[in-house]
């Protein structure tokens, strides 16, 4: 990248910085472990494991480690029930010095008994944390002893890598799921499964209403305001639709060559994508039906909301936004989203961005906008001011950087607190922002 | 949520059901927020770092600032010291803080780094720090990672030249910026010369600026925690957070030290000012005067809101210690007593505090809140105290819920408004109130409603 915009760059992050320039080679550089001394807002391999299968409202799950590990992931995801809300407990070994020195096998088989005789668990999860690879506990042989003793299903999830980053927890966690599943042979059912949507604020709902509108049936959500029971069910899905590309295409490959199931990606995060994706499935399913309902939906839908997004249009014309996320796959979304909205987007940022991810963001953002691997808090906080953002879209840690700077913040993460998918998800993005951007708070801050 | 929390109390000896705790590294992260211009270094892979920053964040709605070692598989195995060195060259590099305070996690503890071998072969500018603390999350808990920070300051920094500065010390203990600057406006009016540190005001309760600041401009300054070991006297607010950092300096720089409780509740303030009184000879001033009979004047009125209500208390130590003695004070029945964190000294001081109330009550330390709302089944209470997790328990026991302690993740402004002093004190005292007479006037049949309460 041009070396103006770097002064205050650490060296070796500059190769993974990028302006976009339409006729310009050069490559940004993605999916590397993070520089030591970095402030890098990225997660562990644990945490990737954990925010996709928590979600699954039945089962037990285990946090085989030190306290820490399970405090910060106790109910934090939002991720919404209609039913159970066993999920939303915290369980785990909290190990202590002993069981560090003398392993923790024997406070894991404690801790699955006491689950098993008091609740009467259908399944239950036991993630490792990263000591436990350290330390050498054979969680599997726990598992299937345990899985033996009390007939029910008791998964590992080896989560305890250390070098790796999310995305490589997500991968055990389709492990996992895949393990649920199981290997039996089912016949066949028409309808799909939904992965990779985590049901925050009840985004799952809206999706599965207008799946069902449309005559297309859902064996099961994966994982959002999922059952096990579902779970197992759904190597007997004709089509796989994979929301979160990032911790789901795996598992949409696997369950391809396992169980022939096919997948088409989609994104319900805006309306040009949301149009598209409801058009691809009915589509993909080879259901003329579907599409002609699709269509129905899709125009009376967009009907409901054209004058609502037109209020905010006028609102937010001209604008600058800056995104910081987790994949890639959200990124490009909100781009699109915002350009609907008149919004430029000025900056943006992924903790975990695929290569070919990246490359699509170059396409669909102008020339000058500034494109970032695993950042932090500096570089933010440096390419915001510079590009005069307005508003910045990111998770937990990003919100005070943005207030700080006395600008607006939207969370699309997991503390977002409207659903912000399909066609109502459009106009609460579009009102939230609203509320953020035009809040007469920022008259007071110079 | 809480359905499937059945009746009957049984021991666990494996599982911890919903923890009143979390990991070292988080607290020893919040006090080294507390040294102006510092950055936390977490020696670890990142996903902890990320954990502990997010953790304060949500708690403080402030940025947190740390860096970490960002370990690889290589690390792991041949241990960190070249991920830390490197660290510390970046971290002063691009971040040029004054200081780096580095804390270890589970990973670099169990692999047996040796933090003060890796500092000493490190590139350090001139004029610039590093200090450590070993806070392996299988021992203790935040709290415990606190005191190990607090202790790490002292260790590395406090240096006594023989000179007294005529200054005491203070160390706060893990309580919000609103609270220190509390302390501090108290020893302010006394008009006694102090040192306090850690100190996060002017850190995660900064002002509006418009600009971001990676050092905003609170802190307790490096110079005055290298002088401390000059200090006449160490006064450490709290036994679990402060007392071993007191020690520390007592051991090294022969500064004596007295541990008080966090001063939450008339009593703990009491004994707070009175300590400084003697131990500086300055009379406690009017307004400070003024404010402690105001505070009593509103226990008088309010007397009949609380007295004789039962009330359940979860949180860290030494706030817990502090309410039991003032909720007594108050007229209160702090029936069940739970910390996460481990200590036979936690129990045995409730206890006493019980027994000479002629309270029979239940106090449990590493405990969780699952043991807590087993309790709460068998028995119900009129009150739960306690930090944003309670509220699943006070929902599912309809039992109204004062939020107080760490970490608070669904209100704000908690860490701006103190609950120590007298006037912490009629915080508190607000708090309880309004959270009963809110719940009476909730269930109160038409015909009971009343205007003035
Ligand atoms: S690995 Fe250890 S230090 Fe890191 S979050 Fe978990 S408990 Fe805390």
């Amino acid at each position: 990248m041009d070396s103006k915009y770097l002064n205050g760059i650490l060296e070796e992050r500059k190769d993974f910085i990028f302006c976009n320039s339409k006729d310009g080679g050069g490559k940004l550089k993605c999916e590397k472990d993070s520089v030591a001394g970095s402030v890098s807002q990225r997660a562990c391999v644990y945490c990737g494991a954990r925010v996709v299968l928590n979600p699954i409202t039945d089962a037990f799950h285990i946090v085989h480690g030190p306290i820490g590990c399970a405090s910060y992931t106790w109910d934090i995801r939002g991720s919404l029930s209609s039913g159970p809300e066993v999920y939303r407990n915290s369980f785990s070994t909290d190990l202590r010095e002993q069981d560090v020195i003398f392993g923790g096998v024997k406070k894991l088989t404690a801790a699955i008994d006491e689950i098993a005789s008091r609740f009467s668990p259908k399944v239950i999860f036991v993630y490792a944390t990263c000591i436990v690879g350290v330390i050498g506990d054979d969680i599997e042989t726990v598992c299937r002893m345990a899985e033996k003793k009390y007939g029910i299903r008791v998964i590992p999830v080896q989560s305890s890598g250390f070098a790796g980053n999310k995305s490589m927890g997500y991968k055990a966690a389709c492990h996992a799921l895949l393990r649920l599943m199981g290997d039996q042979k089912h016949s066949k059912v028409k309808g799909v499964n939904f992965l990779g949507d985590f049901n925050l604020a009840g985004e799952i709902w809206i999706i599965h209403q207008y799946l069902k509108t449309i005559g297309v049936n859902v064996i099961s959500k994966i994982t959002g305001d999922g059952r096990c029971d579902e779970i197992m069910k759904a190597p007997a899905a004709s089509l796989n639709i994979v929301q979160c590309a990032g911790s789901m295409t795996y598992l949409a490959r696997e369950m391809e060559e396992k169980y022939g199931i096919p997948f088409v990606k989609v994104s319900f995060f805006g309306l040009e994508d949301t149009r598209m994706s409801l058009l691809r499935i009915a589509e993909a399913l080879g259901d003329p039906e579907a599409v002609k309902k699709a269509r129905q939906l899709i125009f009376v839908e967009e009907l409901k909301i054209q004058s609502r997004l037109d209020y905010y249009r006028k609102r937010l014309q001209g604008k600058k936004a800056a995104i910081y996320v987790g994949g890639g796959f959200k990124a490009i979304s909100l781009i699109k989203q915002f350009a609907d909205l008149g919004i430029r987007t000025v900056m943006v940022g992924t903790q975990t961005g695929r290569a070919d991810e990246y490359e699509e963001i170059r396409n669909i953002t102008e020339e000058g906008t500034v494109i970032l691997d695993d950042t932090n808090p500096s570089e933010l906080v440096k390419f915001i001011q510079e590009k005069g953002a307005d508003i910045l879209v990111g998770g937990v840690k990003e919100r005070p950087l943005a207030y700080k700077l006395g600008i607006a913040f939207c969370d699309h993460n997991h503390e977002r607190k409207h659903p912000l998918c399909g066609f109502e998800g459009a106009v609460n993005f579009a009102k939230e922002i609203n509320l953020s951007m035009n809040s007469p708070v920022w008259k007071l801050v110079n | 949520m809480l359905d499937a929390t059945p009746k009957e109390y049984v021991e666990r000896s494996g599982l911890v059901i919903n923890p009143a705790k979390t990991c070292q590294p988080v607290g020893a992260m919040y006090a080294a927020l507390g040294i102006h211009k510092c950055l936390p270094h977490s020696h670890g892979s990142q996903g902890c770092c990320a954990y502990h920053r997010k953790f304060l964040t949500r708690n403080f709605r402030d940025p947190v600032m740390a860096s970490t070692s960002s370990f690889t598989e290589g690390a792991a195995v041949f241990g960190g010291g070249n991920n830390l060195k490197t660290a510390i060259k970046n971290v002063f590099a691009i971040y040029n803080p004054d200081i780096i305070a580095i804390h270890t996690t589970c990973l670099s503890e169990t692999i047996g780094d040796d933090i003060p071998s890796f500092i000493m072969g490190a590139q350090i500018p001139e004029g610039k720090y590093v200090i450590h603390a070993n806070t392996p999350s299988y021992v203790g808990s935040h709290i415990t990672g606190f005191s190990n920070m607090v202790k790490g300051m002292v260790k590395y920094l406090s240096v006594n030249n023989k000179k007294s500065n005529g200054k005491f010390n203070v160390i706060p203990g893990f309580i919000n910026p609103g609270d220190m600057r509390e302390i501090k406006r108290l020893l302010n009016a006394m008009g006694v010369p102090f040192i306090l540190f850690p100190d996060t005001s002017g850190v995660l309760d900064a002002p509006m600026t418009g600009k971001f600041e990676l050092y905003p401009k609170g802190g307790a300054r490096v110079e005055d925690i290298i002088d401390a070991g000059n200090s006449t006297a160490t006064l450490a607010l709290g036994s679990f957070a402060s007392a071993d950092g007191a020690y520390e300096l007592e051991k090294k720089c022969k500064v004596p030290q007295k541990v008080l409780k966090t001063p939450i509740g008339i009593k703990a303030t009491d004994d707070f000012l009175m300590t400084v009184s003697k131990l500086t000879g300055r009379e406690i001033p009017e307004e400070v005067e003024e404010e402690r009979g105001q505070l009593v004047d509103v226990m008088v009125d309010c007397h009949y809101h609380y007295h004789g209500k039962s009330v359940a208390l979860f949180g860290d130590p030494d706030l817990l210690i502090a309410l039991t003695e003032f909720t007594i004070n108050l007229g209160m029945i702090p029936k069940y007593i739970v910390t996460g964190t481990p200590g036979d000294s936690f129990e045995n001081e409730i206890k006493e505090m019980l027994d000479a109330a002629g309270i029979e009550g239940k106090v449990k330390a590493l405990g969780d809140l699952f043991t807590l709302h087993q309790w709460m089944k068998e028995e119900p209470v009129d009150l739960l105290m306690g930090g944003t997790h309670g509220k699943y328990i006070a929902r599912a026991e309809d039992v109204p819920f004062v939020r107080i302690g760490f970490p608070i993740l669904d209100r704000s402004v908690h860490s701006y408004l103190p609950i120590t002093g007298y006037r912490g004190a009629m915080r508190v005292i607000e708090m309880i109130s309004n959270a009963l007479l809110d719940r009476q006037d909730r269930d109160a049949a038409d015909e009971d409603m009343e205007l003035i309460m």
